[in-house]
């Protein structure tokens, strides 16, 4: 739109035509205070402190809900309006308790903020306080009536934003109240995002209150370790006795990809790292039973044995099975450490989707994929499959949001009526089991549309759909696991005759996406290069294996004929999730690295306790394929991460460090203190450090030591290091991927979490069992009536 | 009624007074039968009830006497009205006689203002009243009933 000059306060200001007058205002600089308004959300012009001056206006005017117009001239900042700021706090703070020093807002309440500036501590009113006792609406939403301003934010960003609409405004006037809509309790998502959105401290969250104050903790952004999405949270730690505990997560650091988003798993799900079944100690077993050890022993037993078989019957003898929520770096390393190390290719993870069909559909292609913020600013996309709802929960605020604020065709082919068909331009209900024959139709196969039309949808109304699709320009194509292998093919066949088409392919786990990259499969190498061949990892990483290993259904009979004398595990739960027999392994030495004494460590001869992703530094690579920074937030004393246990376990096996990770070679730094209340001076030293491509690489602990090998040689890695370490994702491309092999695309399994379970880590997280229970307990009342 | 409007839920307001006069409450069974036809949330139905003082989800009697007390009614009396309904009814302000056939309710300026004192009984309006006068009318209420 044509730009429109303005003046503020003496300044000249020039913003598109139908900019609000705030937003103009931030633009240069000046800042208009403001409780009710919130970007992308609908106007409510309900709290009156952005008023501004505006000449040849009779009365003080609402930034808010004023668009700026050609040669307006604005006052920001006058007796006249801090004195009618003033006044609003004044009304604001008759009913406010002033409970501040209990309050979990205090310290960062926009209410406590305005009354610093505008200087309203003294009150006029001398009626008593109109007190109501707080409410819980869940497990994690608490409400405290009298700390409400009233600004709406959180009833908007629940309906519009979310599209969930539970909460509203009752009565009027003096007596209006935020309601819940199921009387005295919430029936939602949980996603929490009324609570980060509160300027004040009346919506607080059960996890965190009354825990401690916000200028108490260090705030660390980093990447959520539940779902493929990549969201950045910001977890809030404190010294505790075991370490750095995780008190709070929240979107506080809103520069993330997910911007104002973040959902119950993100904001809650931390607590697994808090409990009490956390393994602090390796574990041998020892007459049957696994007892406590020291670390050397365990490394001693494990890097023994390992040699042993390997030297004695070949390393084929010897399985691994890697991790969908361990680091780049670890997979990497992993990977590396199966084929150079044992010398086997034995190597697997459970698989959520087919990215190897995937990478060899769009070898060649430049731009291929599509980024998570694209999917916001697309102009239209094509979702097949999955519910992003439940399991991806910023895929569907992405979608939704860019359909209200962008106006995006969303198409949706899915074969239940998942909750995005409320935003959809077209929704087609298909028989389960048919994404592949949707995909083939697309494609141009007029056959396949004759067993899709059903009694909903006719042939004529698949065919009118292709066409539109086919019309529109980069669209981009979102499927789930239910598309895979030649269903994958052919779908990449009818976007690639679409201008500027991108795919997203959806995978259930932070780091899903990762394991696949950094090669974690038993005929593939990082980046999707064959086994057998010669890559630039063959002639990096010295002898490989040149037979197509075990996937895990091979290593399963392998362990059941005898056949797998060892099976390393790092951070997976196989017999728990992939319902295998636990006593398949018994032939076998186990060695296991879980922060839990999960169904397969239970089975294992050795535990390894291990670091969770808050619990160390690296990269994840998202479902999209956006790289991001892992940062360390909370600390458990005696675990140790899985790349420096890898690492420790080639050492015992008499390898030379530098082979398996390049550390060294870097500078001398003092990095100041690492714990304590200095501790975030030595992290700006290192970040500095690091953005300077000074990182020491001291120790072979060092994962950037290995993320330059995967930045030099994993194709589609080679990004901007300044801008990863800056906290910012990178998007990787696979137009450069190997020629992957065949796969088994049977061999993709969906994780089917919901949105309040997370695979075997849910399970030990108290805030998502006490909301599915009472989530749970909700329909069991319902049912019975 | 839905067609009248540019948008479905902006019939919400008449559909609840129809809904009210027919029902003579707004129940349950009434919001969430409205929240389905209008494609509205039963939280969002609630919402504009409890902002309107003349939507009610409590039963009410067959007769609401609606006695203004705002400035030009208390100047002309309005409260010696309200007071004298209360004593007669045995009921004071929201309630309703034992008999359900009438509910006393005090209301601000309903737009007789010229008339004062006046006073609302369902949809009929009585003015320039004194005790008598209004004794008179609930006596007809009590009649029709």
């Amino acid at each position: 739109m044509a730009d429109v000059t303005l003046t503020v306060d003496g300044k000249k200001v020039t913003a598109p035509a139908g900019t609000l007058l705030i937003e103009a205002c931030k633009t240069v600089g000046i800042e208009v205070p403001s409780f009710c308004y919130y970007p992308n959300l609908s106007l409510q012009g309900a709290c009156r402190m952005c008023l501004v001056k505006i000449e040849k206006m009779p009365k003080l005017q609402t930034a808010c809900t004023t668009v700026i117009g050609e040669g307006m001239i604005v006052t920001s900042d006058s007796e006249e309006i801090k004195q009618a700021r003033k006044s609003m706090l004044e009304l604001l703070l008759g009913n406010h308790p002033l409970d501040c020093p209990v309050c979990d807002a205090g310290g960062e309440c926009e209410l406590q903020d305005m009354t610093f500036t505008y200087g309203a501590a003294e009150s006029k009113f001398m009626e008593a306080k109109n007190h109501k006792d707080e409410q819980q609406w869940s497990p994690v939403v608490f409400f405290d009536r009298p700390r409400c301003i009233l600004c709406y934010r959180c009833v908007r960003v629940c309906g519009e934003g979310m599209d969930v609409w539970a909460l509203g405004v009752q009565n009027r006037g003096v007596s209006s109240v935020i309601a819940p809509n199921r009387e005295d309790h919430l029936e939602c998502e949980e996603c929490g995002m009324c609570i980060d959105i509160c300027p004040v401290g009346a919506l607080t969250s059960g996890a965190y209150r009354y825990k401690t104050r916000p200028w108490e903790m260090k705030h660390v952004g980093t990447i959520c370790t539940h779902c493929g999405d990549g969201c950045k949270t910001t977890l809030g730690v404190r010294r505790a006795d075991t370490g750095m505990e995780i008190v709070r997560g929240d979107n506080r650091d809103k520069s993330g990809t997910n911007g104002d988003f973040l959902c119950i798993k993100g904001r809650y799900a931390f607590d697994f790292a808090n409990h009490e079944d956390r393994l602090t100690q390796p574990l041998i077993r020892q007459n049957g039973k696994l007892s406590p050890a020291t670390w050397e022993e365990a490394f001693e037993l494990i890097g023994k044995t390992f040699a042993e078989i390997r030297d004695s019957d070949g390393g084929a003898k010897i399985g691994v099975i890697g991790s969908t929520r361990t680091t780049n770096e670890e997979d990497y390393l992993l990977s590396k450490f199966a084929r150079v190390v044992l010398k086997t290719n034995n190597v697997d993870h459970h698989r959520t989707a087919d990215f190897p069909a995937l990478a060899s559909a769009l070898r060649g292609k430049e731009g291929a994929t599509a980024s998570m913020a694209e999917v916001f600013t697309a102009p239209a996309i094509l979702l097949i499959g999955n519910d992003p709802t439940e399991q991806h929960p910023l895929l569907a605020w992405q979608i939704r949001n860019n359909v209200r604020l962008h106006r995006a065709r969303l198409y949706v082919i899915n074969s239940n009526s998942i909750k995005l068909r409320r935003q959809a331009t077209s929704f087609v209900q298909i028989e389960p089991g048919m994404e592949g024959q949707a995909a083939a139709f697309l494609a141009g196969s007029d056959a396949a549309a004759d067993t899709l039309a059903n009694s909903s949808t006719k042939k004529e109304e698949w065919i009118a759909l292709r066409d539109k699709l086919r019309g529109e320009q980069n669209l981009v194509i979102v499927f789930g696991s239910e598309i895979v292998g030649d269903g994958l093919a052919k779908l990449v066949k009818f976007g690639s005759a679409i201008s500027g088409a991108k795919f997203v392919c959806l995978a259930d786990y932070a780091n899903s996406r990762g394991a696949a990259d950094m090669g974690l499969y038993p005929d593939l190498l990082p980046g999707y290069h064959s086994i057998v061949g010669n890559s630039q990892f063959h002639q990096e990483w010295g002898e490989i294996p040149q037979a197509a290993g075990l996937d895990l259904p091979g290593m399963v009979e392998a362990g059941k004929a005898g056949q797998l004398e060892a099976l390393y595990v790092v951070g997976s739960n196989p017999v728990g999730r992939l319902d295998i027999d636990p006593f398949t392994f018994s032939k076998s030495f186990v060695v296991v690295q879980d922060m839990f004494l999960t169904e397969t460590a239970v089975i294992a001869d050795v535990v390894l306790p291990a670091a969770n992703a808050y619990e160390k530094s690296g990269t994840f690579t998202n479902t999209c394929g956006d790289l991001q920074l892992v940062k360390k937030a909370g600390e458990v004393t005696g675990t140790k991460s899985d790349f420096e246990m890898i690492v420790r376990i080639a050492d015992a096996m008499g390898f030379e460090m530098r082979k398996l990770v390049p550390f060294g070679g870097g500078t001398r730094a003092d990095m100041g203190q690492s714990r304590g209340a200095q501790s975030g001076e030595a992290d700006r030293h290192a970040v500095w450090l690091e953005a300077h491509g000074l990182e020491p690489k001291m120790s072979p602990f060092d994962p950037t030591a290995i993320l330059d090998e995967i930045q030099r040689l994993v194709p589609g890695y080679d990004v901007s290091r300044v801008n990863l370490l800056s906290g910012n994702s990178e998007h990787t491309s696979l137009a450069e991927a190997g020629t992957s092999a065949a796969h088994k695309p049977e061999s993709v399994s969906p994780a089917n979490d919901s949105l309040f379970s997370s695979g075997t880590l849910g399970r030990y997280s108290r805030a998502l069992n006490s909301v599915s229970e009472s989530h749970e307990v909700k329909t069991a009342e319902v049912s019975a009536d | 009624m839905v067609p009248h409007y540019p948008t479905k839920r902006s019939a919400l307001v008449p559909t609840l007074l129809y809904a009210q006069d027919e029902v003579g409450f707004l129940s349950d069974e009434v919001i969430a039968e409205l929240a389905g036809r209008l494609d509205l949330t039963e939280l969002e139905v609630r919402n504009v009830i409890s902002y309107y003082s003349m939507l009610t989800t409590k039963p009410r009697g067959k007769f609401n006497v609606q006695v203004c007390t705002n400035i030009s009614c208390l100047v002309r009396g309005g409260e010696e009205i309200l007071q004298h309904c209360a004593k007669k009814l045995g009921v004071g302000h929201k309630g309703t006689t034992p008999d359900g056939l009438f509910s006393l309710e005090e209301v601000e300026c309903i737009g007789a203002c010229s008339w004062a004192p006046a006073a609302q009984v369902n949809y009929d309006f009585h003015e320039n009243l004194t005790t008598e006068k209004m004794d008179k009318v609930l006596d007809e209420c009590r009649m029709k009933a």
